[in-house]
């Protein structure tokens, strides 16, 4: 199909939404294996899918409709009943998510390489095996259903088929007939939806045919539902609506109303209902009882009944197989627990179809063995187990693990959680008030074009003092609009962290299945927002962070037993937002470090000599897991390109100005901390000023600052440090740094900035502020200047530099300089 | 000159894509509807001279919505075309029954739902 190059952004955007809605959908559904699976969940994956195959097709992506192809008809058998939602095909459908993932970042970035076709093609031709029919097919119970041809014409064949569903399980069926204004009936259905929707299932919402005035609009809702007549009555009152039974037998044909027909069983709770609104006519009748509805005579132009068909004989006997909601639970034994909402309780069983790992990088793994044996290999792509770092020394390359010849070759391919897109949804709420904003803004223009205007007229006379009341308040006019100018754009660009959340929840379910760990996953605070940038940036360090945990820090449910421990791992994301920072947590309940396997490690491989290690703390040895080349990680990388280590996380956090800490016990568990700005696009800086210079310091990466007396800066090992509350601080001198002439000062002032786990006192002479500063980069030759992150504006025509806090801690406390100088 | 087209469809990118392609053949503007319940309140403020709707849609069906159409005096005689995905026959068939004039199977070529606009609004 044909259909114009310039869409392709139109299709990534739209495509991804349908994803991210199918993911969260799917993650539900899984949350709540083994339970009946609520049907508008169901058709809403189905409408995802189906939505996805018609857009793909319109916009010639071959391969992502053939694939959605197939899924659409599993998961159209699976709303119609045909297909029962198993395990395999709950798997299934994950797994398709993934490669639908895989398919669309290709799509965006423009490529289209073999292996993700072929896993695509693979599970495409594997779909159509799970969608085959399992029961047979039983007589039509919509047939025994009076209803109107002409209403049975309008529906599809999934409403058809929750017709039947609820007929089957001997849910009452009602018509609710409600009229609206035609300008806002969508919140009228609404709100009646909203009413109804606790009491059971709106299966078909349908416009009335018949000519209104021209303002108004009428609906009938199909509602099915077990309550009795007086709840749903009670449930509409108020509202325009009137109920009517759809599926009832009223043996007085006399009256001009249409028999209804109880076509299922009703059950023995529903004849106590009974009691409700009318005074029904009971009569025996095969193969339960029947329920007589007797309508006020507005019911005489109703189009859903038709003739009464007294005693008919051989009514179709309602089927009493199972619910498919109790086989399920039946087949699945101890699985996750009903209502533990937020918690994702992953089954342990391997499957046998699930998809491949979570790849970190980008570059497809060549043969992934993982799958090879019976329990699958140490993981290769993280850091070795830290009980076992001895063993994980010796941790044999990608290329040298066996692969077995009945291993399915599983391919891994790039799913990295960041976004396709570049956009941000905005309430146009917020949109608007920036609008205000602006607007506000052109008036003080206005104010202060008429203010330079006279004072240009004025000529060269004195300013009076009323001139200058009034530029001055002008100008705090100005501020405060620019204030909330800024403001309202940094909201802007605010989204909240459950985004990120939504998708890690999905893949801790995944990896522990793979991991055969049995894991809870808690999260908590997914509404914090943070900047778009920075919680795009975060995905992937917290994709590794609990991928970690998952795979290092949990031990084996059986070891965890033999420990007296739960045998269930617990592994917690949260999320809290403190001042102008985001405090995000990644902790496990799992064996904790071990600091002196740690130790070994880090000496073993000449990241620290034997005599620094001995002079290390508790503290420092657990920090040394985020030093480049301690993790076995770069061995792997280069074999399948995308190994990342606790170093790359440590480093993707520094660019976001963000803090990690690590605090660890052993038996007990590990905690991350990741402390991380707002936003990145405005900052607040501390301005200093060295040797006559003036300088810009981020104040997200500011911890405090001290006034030093230069008699307390000792020399240690060639570098000076000063004692802080009992911990040894590095201080660089800035005027030495950058070469400038140094005064002697009797004081000091200390700026003590932290980023990730590292600390560095940053000795200047003078404190002239706060101010907030746009950074901009320096061009050319200047941009490679070690130190300096780029320059920015005070305001005052003054352009200073901006201290780059990461790189001068790279300058001073590299791992390489760390062994010089300690 | 000047024929209005209705374009009923969920999927904005599809809805966009479909309405190029009416909006290509001269003379014809094209109005779109995101749901069922859009097309059911922009119905009555225009008159249409065609409509095209999807079936599988998130509030009302497009089965309903043609029902809609053919039922009501002001609509009837407005052509209409439904747009359906492959292997949903009997929807299909449901939606000619109930008197849709034409049916396209997405992904269909621009060429084809071009040709039965002119047709339609015998425009040559």
């Amino acid at each position: 199909v044909s259909s114009p190059g310039k869409g392709l952004s139109e299709f990534v955007a739209e495509a991804t939404e349908i994803l991210d809605a199918l993911s969260r959908d799917l993650l539900t559904l899984d949350e709540r294996r083994g339970q009946e699976a609520d049907p508008d969940l169901v058709n809403g994956i189905f409408r995802a899918a189906h939505s996805l195959k018609g857009l793909a097709g319109m916009f010639g992506q071959d391969r992502i409709a053939t694939l959605a192809h197939a899924s659409e008809d599993l998961l159209d058998r699976l709303r119609l009943g045909k297909v029962e939602l198993s395990d395999p095909v709950l798997d299934a459908m994950v797994e398709s998510l993934d490669v639908f993932q895989a398919l669309l970042s290709e799509c965006a970035r423009g490529e289209a390489t073999p292996l993700v076709a072929e896993r695509a093609k693979e599970l495409a031709a594997r779909l159509p095996a799970l969608a085959a029919p399992q029961a047979a097919v039983v007589a039509d119970l919509l047939d025994g259903l009076n209803l109107d041809p002409q209403v049975r014409a309008v529906f599809t064949e999934y409403e058809e088929h929750r017709l039947r569903e609820n007929l089957r399980k001997g849910v009452g069926l009602w018509r609710v007939r409600a009229g609206f204004d035609l300008s806002d009936f969508d919140q009228g259905l609404a709100r009646l939806n909203g009413q109804l929707k606790p009491l059971g299932e709106v299966i078909s919402t349908l416009p009335s045919a018949e000519p209104g005035d021209g303002s108004g609009i009428a609906f009938d809702l199909i509602v099915g539902s077990r309550s009795a007549r007086h709840e749903l009555e009670e449930a509409i009152a108020g509202l325009p609506a009137s109920l009517a039974p759809l599926a009832g037998e009223a043996p007085d044909a006399a009256a001009p109303v249409k028999a209804k027909k109880a076509a299922g069983r009703r059950s023995r709770k529903a004849g106590a209902e009974r009691g409700g609104g009318q005074a029904p006519a009971l009569q025996v009748d095969e193969p339960g009882r029947a329920e007589s509805g007797t309508q006020p005579g507005e019911l005489g132009r109703a189009r859903l009944g038709a003739s009464p068909q007294p005693g008919e004989p051989g009514r179709p006997a309602p089927s009493v197989a199972p619910q498919p909601g109790e086989l399920a639970r039946a087949g699945l034994g101890a699985s996750p627990q009903p209502g533990e909402s937020g918690r994702a309780a992953p089954s342990v069983a391997p499957q046998p179809g699930e998809s491949g790992r979570v790849a970190l990088g980008s570059a497809p793994q060549p043969g992934n063995a993982r799958r090879a044996g019976a329990r699958p290999p140490p993981p290769i792509e993280a850091e070795p187990p830290l009980d076992s770092l001895a063993d994980a020394d010796e941790l044999p390359a990608v290329a040298q693990l066996p692969t077995s010849a009945t291993a399915r070759p599983k391919q891994e391919f790039d799913t990295s959680l960041r976004s396709l897109t570049q956009t941000v949804r905005v309430d146009i709420q917020k949109l608007d008030s920036l609008m205000n904003a602006v607007g506000e803004l052109l008036l003080v223009k206005a104010n202060l074009q008429r203010l330079a205007e006279s004072a240009r007229q004025e000529g060269v006379h004195p300013v009076s003092k009323l001139f200058g009341q009034e530029l001055h308040r002008e100008s705090r006019s100005l501020e405060r609009k620019l204030d909330e100018l800024q403001k309202g754009i940094l909201e802007v660009r605010m989204v909240p962290l459950g985004q990120v959340f939504d998708k890690l929840a999905r893949l801790v379910r995944r990896i522990a299945r793979e991991g055969r760990k049995e894991i809870d996953f808690a999260i908590d605070g997914g509404e914090v927002e943070l900047d778009k940038l920075i919680v795009e940036e975060l995905s992937d360090p917290l994709m590794h962070l609990i991928r970690n945990a998952i795979d290092h820090g949990i031990e084996p449910a059986d070891d965890r037993a033999a420990a007296n421990k739960a045998r269930r791992g617990l592994v917690s994301l949260l999320a809290a937002q403190k001042g102008n920072h985001v405090v995000i947590t990644v902790s496990d309940d799992g064996a904790g470090l071990d600091e002196e396997r740690i130790r070994e490690v880090a000496v073993h491989k000449g990241l620290i000599t034997e005599a620094q290690a001995n002079e290390m703390s508790r503290r420092e040895l657990q920090n040394l897991i985020f030093l480049p080349g301690f993790s076995t990680a770069k061995a792997v990388s280069e074999l399948s390109g995308r190994g990342v280590g606790l170093d790359v996380v440590k480093t993707n956090l520094a660019h976001m100005s963000g803090i990690i800490d690590i605090e660890s016990e052993r038996g007990r568990g590990t905690s991350l901390t990741l402390t991380l700005p707002v936003t990145l696009a405005i900052i607040r800086a501390l301005v200093v000023a060295v040797s006559g210079r003036t300088y810009a310091v981020p104040l997200n990466s500011v911890l405090e600052i001290i006034s030093l007396d230069a008699a307390d800066v000792r020399t240690v090992e060639r570098r000076e440090v000063v004692s802080l509350r009992g911990q040894t601080l590095p201080i660089v001198r800035l005027a030495r740094l950058f070469g400038l002439p140094e005064r002697t000062l009797k004081r000091h002032f200390v700026v003590v900035v932290g980023l990730a786990q590292n600390r560095l006192g940053i000795a200047v002479d003078e404190l002239l502020g706060q101010q907030d500063i746009v950074t901009k980069p320096l061009g050319g030759r200047l941009r490679q200047i070690p130190g300096i992150s780029g320059a920015t504006d005070l305001g005052n025509r003054l352009t200073v530099l901006v201290l780059d806090v990461g790189a001068l801690m790279e300058e001073v406390i590299s791992p390489e300089r760390r062994v010089e100088f300690l | 000159m000047g024929f209005k087209v209705l374009i009923v469809e969920d999927s904005k990118a599809s809805r966009e894509f479909i309405a190029s392609t009416v909006e290509a053949v001269p003379g014809v503007e094209a109005f779109q509807s995101a749901s069922g319940f859009e097309a059911l309140k922009i119905l009555p403020r225009h008159r249409f001279d065609l409509i095209i709707t999807d079936i599988n849609m998130p509030d009302i069906n497009g089965l309903e919505l043609i029902n809609f159409v053919k039922k009501n005096p002001n609509y009837r005689d407005t052509p209409l075309f439904v747009i359906t995905t492959e292997g949903r026959e009997q929807d299909r068939a449901k939606g000619l029954a109930l008197g849709a004039a034409e049916y396209l199977i997405k992904p269909f070529e621009p060429q084809s739902l071009e040709g039965l606009l002119r047709r339609y609004l015998k425009i040559t």
